[in-house]
């Protein structure tokens, strides 16, 4: 890696960190309504795999999306302003923390049903099969909970009887919202759920960004050349609860503050450093510039306006088709892009 | 700075929460991730934070408080910093202007919701109004149609199911009055009833009596100005009727304005004129004279005694205009100025004493009419209707007649068409 | 012109719009070679090959939601499900995914699908597949549900549903598949999604009925001309957009309705569409608006017993002539 591009991806762990510690903050505030899931601890994930993706590989992810957000390009700005549900965020404020996307990045979302995306991805990876696009791949991340549900293993023996190109990333922080994988899964690595679809799968570090770099373009470049599925489960650990108003009574503190010396941006300062890529003083300017931009972020959103309320009915329909308002039938007209 | 510490929002639908503990005393150094205070919300009890490096200057907020999101709760200092009152309350003060302009927001959505519902709402169909006689039931159509001609639903008998009025039976209403009135005339103030010129009034007619009835009267006949007479009481369904003359009389200057009695003279007179033997007098042992008009008598209390006020022509005048020459004739006739016309040539009476309660009674002929009319109080009365128990309003009436002339069929006919023109008024009207 | 049953002309319409647009391709299971478990897709598959004609396993989240990743791609999938009762197993991925992404991302990407379903009882198949909820999709905003009741017309929508943009539920009935009708030979007739229409003219009656219930209140309307009652009849044709147009246009001239379905009537399509009769019309109204449908049971096997819960021609006869008599 050269040395802008590794000082790019620290900077980029520490944004998505104060960001989704601003974002809590907000939350608290009452300026972010409804679920909040915080990336906190799992940033080496979304971070490493993304800066190995090639621009034609397709990403789609579940709910804990604000990292995802980030790593595939979209700007703070854009992911603060959807937070607070102003028009400027990706979706314009019609999806919230949960359904960030951006398709002109080849990010598909966002997804707040457990396990919905997950055939949906297999479908990305139909749509490039069918269209002759070869050298790309679907990226599918999916978190350990979603596992268990029918849609993973509809969507999983999908790709692998069509022989799609799917990598399908399970981050595993440990626990299914309040349900500890052990208790939630019949079998105790969630990679050997891949076995009973004849499919390669492995299970890597998340917490070590270099780790994560290195693992994913191997199994990259691995369903390029000789396709189909490949299963991948990356072991990390989220430092705040499921969401905001999680009590976390299911796990302890000693618990947490162990992998909190795991930290991710952690690890990734101590290679940084001791491989004489950068000095501890670089690496302190480039948190205050991580700051700046979420900062500069939350300004941003507060200015952004609200959508404006003629504009409730836009984007139901592509095509212009009359809606219902309150049971008063063709009041208005639904219009796309 | 010194920095506000607010209740915090610590789920998606949480609007309060109590401060169970505090962690942190006043005075205590606080570090960026120390536990400040504990906090209970109806979900679960939660450590609170410090998002800063500082000391816990002051306490906002006491133990046990429950308190909504956004409230402050404590102010946090950087080390060494003293901050004056103004400076603290002026933190406060600011965190305190948040919390309504926030609930601003959701009432200005609400006005909106409410105004644009209003615009939405389609308009409601004016009802022409049930009568209180316990409602009818009619199809919206009908009732459209009802208002549309000014026709009381009661009026109208229903053919539809538990006896719902339908279209066809206002169609058929409609077709059997004949539409005389344009809904015009109905619809706004009545004109001036200025000018009315007197049609033509058949000559009186010498009847034989036939042999029959002259050995009726002879056996009928008593000593003196005995004669035979005899009652008959009928009740009559008067709602229609109170609630024809509320809606005029709204619409009529105080001169004019109906009362019940001018209801029942010129739904007599119209009777009258169906049965010209009760408009009669018997001239002789072998002769009635049928009279040609129709002048109805309407006994009046007077000091000292009882007169009789004439409503000349009655089956012809309109009911305003008996109801106007009635009020002017009782009008003189109490203050001692009545004049011969307004008491002479009667045809027919009218006693009603209805105004003091009567529920019936029978009031005696004045010879040489054939017969008169009592008529008792209205009332609300429980009666049947459609098979159903219900409140109604009833009027009592009851007819003297004089054997020698009419009999009872005749006069039992005689009250069952006035039925027909006191319990659809309307008919009067025409 | 030409005279030809449902399935042929939703075979063909599948066929020239697949020849059409090299994006339009099939998936559902037994669609392939199987051909098609009620024939539509025979000859498909060696026509056009595994990869456009995709037979799947029995995965109805993964026909769907696959459906779903495909059209976001800029492909144009028609999804099949066996019957409309599995259309259950997908419920996610139809009212959660398929309505809402396309609104829930701002507007980023299309979902130009199509999901096949046949909808309808009268086999003795028993009760979990023999319903017709069709109602239950046509509740969510963005999807569109539409359902033929003439052969012209399940060509006409099935082309403006492949053709379109927006994602469409298409609602297929299996006793109507052999339904002969007079189809235009063009391979680019099109009927538009949203749209009711009145397939009989009449003045005394508005009777609304779509899919099995429009050969049924055609003939209704037989039998009340015979009584010298009049009917028009009014085919829906489209669940969501709901056509209220003609209906209240006729409403206003016959002040009755009765409304046909074949699936229950609480909370169904007769339920909707006589709340905004009284909306839209009350003062029109010269008797309440009825509702035929299918009695409120889970359907039975035995012949006797599904022929009685069905709804059935004479029930609407019946219906009409009670609204009309008052």
């Amino acid at each position: 890696m050269e040395k802008k591009e590794s000082l790019d991806l620290y900077k980029e762990m520490v944004i998505i960190r104060r960001l989704e510690e601003r974002a809590a903050e907000l939350y608290q505030q009452g300026k972010i309504g409804g679920f909040l899931h915080l990336y906190i601890g799992q940033e080496a994930v979304s971070v490493g795999i993304s800066s190995v993706r090639q621009p034609q590989d397709r990403l789609i992810t579940a709910y804990r999306d604000h990292g995802w957000a980030i790593s595939a390009g979209i700007d703070a700005n854009a992911v603060m302003a959807e937070l607070l549900g102003k028009v400027d965020g990706p979706s314009k404020g019609r999806g919230g923390s949960m359904h960030m996307a951006d398709t002109d990045l080849n990010f598909w979302g966002g997804h707040a049903i457990v396990g919905a995306h997950i055939p949906l991805a297999a479908g990305l990876a139909l749509g490039d099969v069918y269209q002759g696009n070869d050298d790309a791949v679907t990226i599918c991340m999916f978190g350990d909970g979603s596992t268990n549900i029918g849609y993973f293993h509809e969507g999983l023996n999908l790709s692998k009887v069509w022989d799609l190109p799917v990598l399908w990333v399970c981050e595993n922080n440990q626990y299914g919202m309040g349900t500890a994988v052990d208790r939630a899964s019949a079998v105790s690595e969630i990679r050997q759920k891949a076995e009973g679809y004849g499919m390669p799968n492995e299970r890597i570090d998340g917490m070590d960004l270099m780790e994560v770099r290195k693992e994913v373009s191997r199994v990259l470049e691995k369903i390029r050349k000789e396709g189909g599925p490949y299963l991948l489960e990356v072991m990390t650990y989220r430092y705040r609860g499921h969401s905001m108003g999680d009590p976390e009574r299911y796990r302890d503190k000693a618990e947490v503050k162990k992998w909190e010396e795991e930290d991710p941006i952690g690890i990734y300062r101590k290679y940084l450093i001791e491989n004489k890529v950068a000095t501890a003083k670089e690496l302190d300017g480039l948190d205050e510039e991580a700051l700046k931009v979420v900062d500069d972020a939350e300004k941003f959103a507060e200015a952004s306006p609200n959508p404006d309320e003629s504009t409730l009915f836009e984007n139901i329909y592509v095509e212009p088709t009359p809606v219902e308002y309150r049971g008063y039938a063709l009041e208005h007209e639904s219009e796309g892009r | 700075m010194a920095e506000l510490v607010t209740m915090p929002k610590l789920g998606f639908d949480m609007a309060e929460g109590k401060l169970v503990r505090w962690v942190k005393a006043e005075g205590d150094t606080v570090a960026k991730g120390d536990v400040i205070a504990e906090i209970e919300t109806d979900k679960a009890t939660v450590e609170v934070e410090s998002s800063l490096d500082g000391v816990m200057y002051r306490h906002l907020a006491a133990e046990e408080a429950d308190l909504p999101v956004n409230a402050p709760i404590a102010v946090i200092t950087l080390a060494g910093e003293e901050p004056t009152e103004d400076e603290v309350d002026a933190l406060v003060e600011k965190a305190g202007g948040k919390p309504s302009k926030k609930a601003a927001k959701p009432e200005t959505a609400d006005k909106d919701e409410d105004s644009s519902a209003k615009e939405m709402k389609p308009e409601e169909p004016k009802e022409p109004g049930e009568t209180p006689a316990g409602g009818v039931r009619s199809s919206p159509l009908a009732r459209k149609m009802a208002e549309e001609h000014a026709i009381p639903l009661a009026a109208v008998s229903g053919s539809g199911p538990q006896g719902r009025v339908v279209k066809k039976d206002i169609e058929a209403y409609l077709s059997a009055k004949g539409e005389g009135q344009s809904a015009g005339e109905t619809g706004g103030t009545l004109q001036s009833a200025s000018s009315f010129s007197l049609g033509e009034v058949p000559e009186d007619e010498v009847v034989d009596l036939t042999r029959l009835r002259q050995a009726i009267s002879r056996r009928m006949q008593d000593s003196n100005q005995n004669f035979p007479q005899f009652y008959l009481t009928r009740s009559y369904r008067t709602g229609a009727m109170m609630k024809l003359r509320k809606e005029v009389n709204a619409l009529l200057p105080e001169t004019d304005k109906l009362s019940v009695n001018d209801f029942v003279v010129k739904a007599v007179a119209l009777a009258l004129r169906q049965y010209p033997n009760l408009n009669a007098s018997l001239l002789d042992e072998k002769h009635v004279v049928r009279h040609g008009h129709v002048n109805v008598g309407v006994a009046v209390a007077v000091e000292g005694g009882l007169l009789t006020v004439v409503s000349k022509d009655a089956d012809q005048k309109p009911i305003r205009l008996i109801a106007r020459e009635i009020r002017e004739m009782v009008g003189r006739a109490r203050a001692g100025k009545v004049r011969p016309e307004d008491i002479e040539g009667s045809t027919f009476s009218i006693s009603n004493l209805g105004m003091y309660g009567i529920e019936s009674f029978s009031a005696i002929i004045n010879p040489p009419e054939a017969g008169i009319l009592a008529v008792s109080a209205v009332q609300d009365v429980p009666m049947v209707v459609d098979g159903e128990l219900t409140i109604g309003s009833q009027m009592k009436a009851t007819i003297s007649a004089d054997h020698r002339v009419t009999d009872g069929a005749e006069a039992a006919e005689f009250m069952q068409v006035l039925a027909g023109y006191l319990e659809e008024p309307m008919r009067l009207m025409l | 012109m030409t005279r030809m049953s449902m399935r042929e002309a939703i075979s063909r319409t599948l066929w020239e719009e697949m020849e059409r647009d090299e994006r339009v391709f099939i998936q559902g299971e037994e669609v392939g070679i199987w051909g098609g478990t009620y024939a539509v897709t025979k000859g498909f598959y060696d026509h056009f090959g595994e990869k456009r004609v995709r037979d799947t396993p029995i995965s109805e989240a993964a026909i769907v939601g696959s459906a779903i990743g495909a059209a976001m791609t800029g492909l144009r999938p028609v999804a099949e499900l066996m019957t409309i009762n599995f259309a259950f197993s997908a419920m996610d991925h139809i009212v959660n995914e398929a309505a809402k992404l396309h609104y829930m991302f701002g507007g980023q990407f299309t979902l130009p699908l199509v999901i096949r379903a046949v909808s309808g009882g009268g086999r003795q198949l028993a009760a979990t597949h023999s319903q017709s909820p069709d109602a239950i999709f046509a509740h969510f905003p963005g999807l569109k549900v539409v359902s033929p009741g003439t052969p012209a017309d399940a060509m006409g929508l099935l082309r403006s549903a492949i053709r379109s943009d927006d994602p469409v539920l298409f609602i297929e009935n299996a006793t109507l598949y052999q339904m002969k009708g007079e189809v235009p030979e063009d391979e680019d007739y099109l009927e538009p999604l949203g749209k009711s229409k009145i397939q009989r003219e009449g003045d005394d009656v508005t009777i609304v009925a779509y899919s099995k219930m429009v050969p049924a209140a055609l003939k209704a309307a037989d039998m009340l001309a015979e009584d010298g009652i009049n009917a028009e009849v009014i085919d829906l044709r489209s669940l969501r957009p709901l056509d209220m147009d003609p209906i209240i246009a006729s409403f206003k001239r016959t002040n009755r309705a009765v409304i046909a379905e074949e699936g229950w009537r609480s909370y169904g399509v007769g339920s909707e569409v006589s709340a905004r009769i009284y909306e839209l019309a009350f003062d029109y109204a010269d008797a309440p608006v009825k509702r035929v449908a299918q009695a409120e049971v889970p359907l039975p096997y035995n012949a006797e017993l599904e022929q009685l819960a069905l709804p059935q021609m004479e029930d609407i006869y019946h219906a009409a002539k009670e609204v009309v008599n008052g």
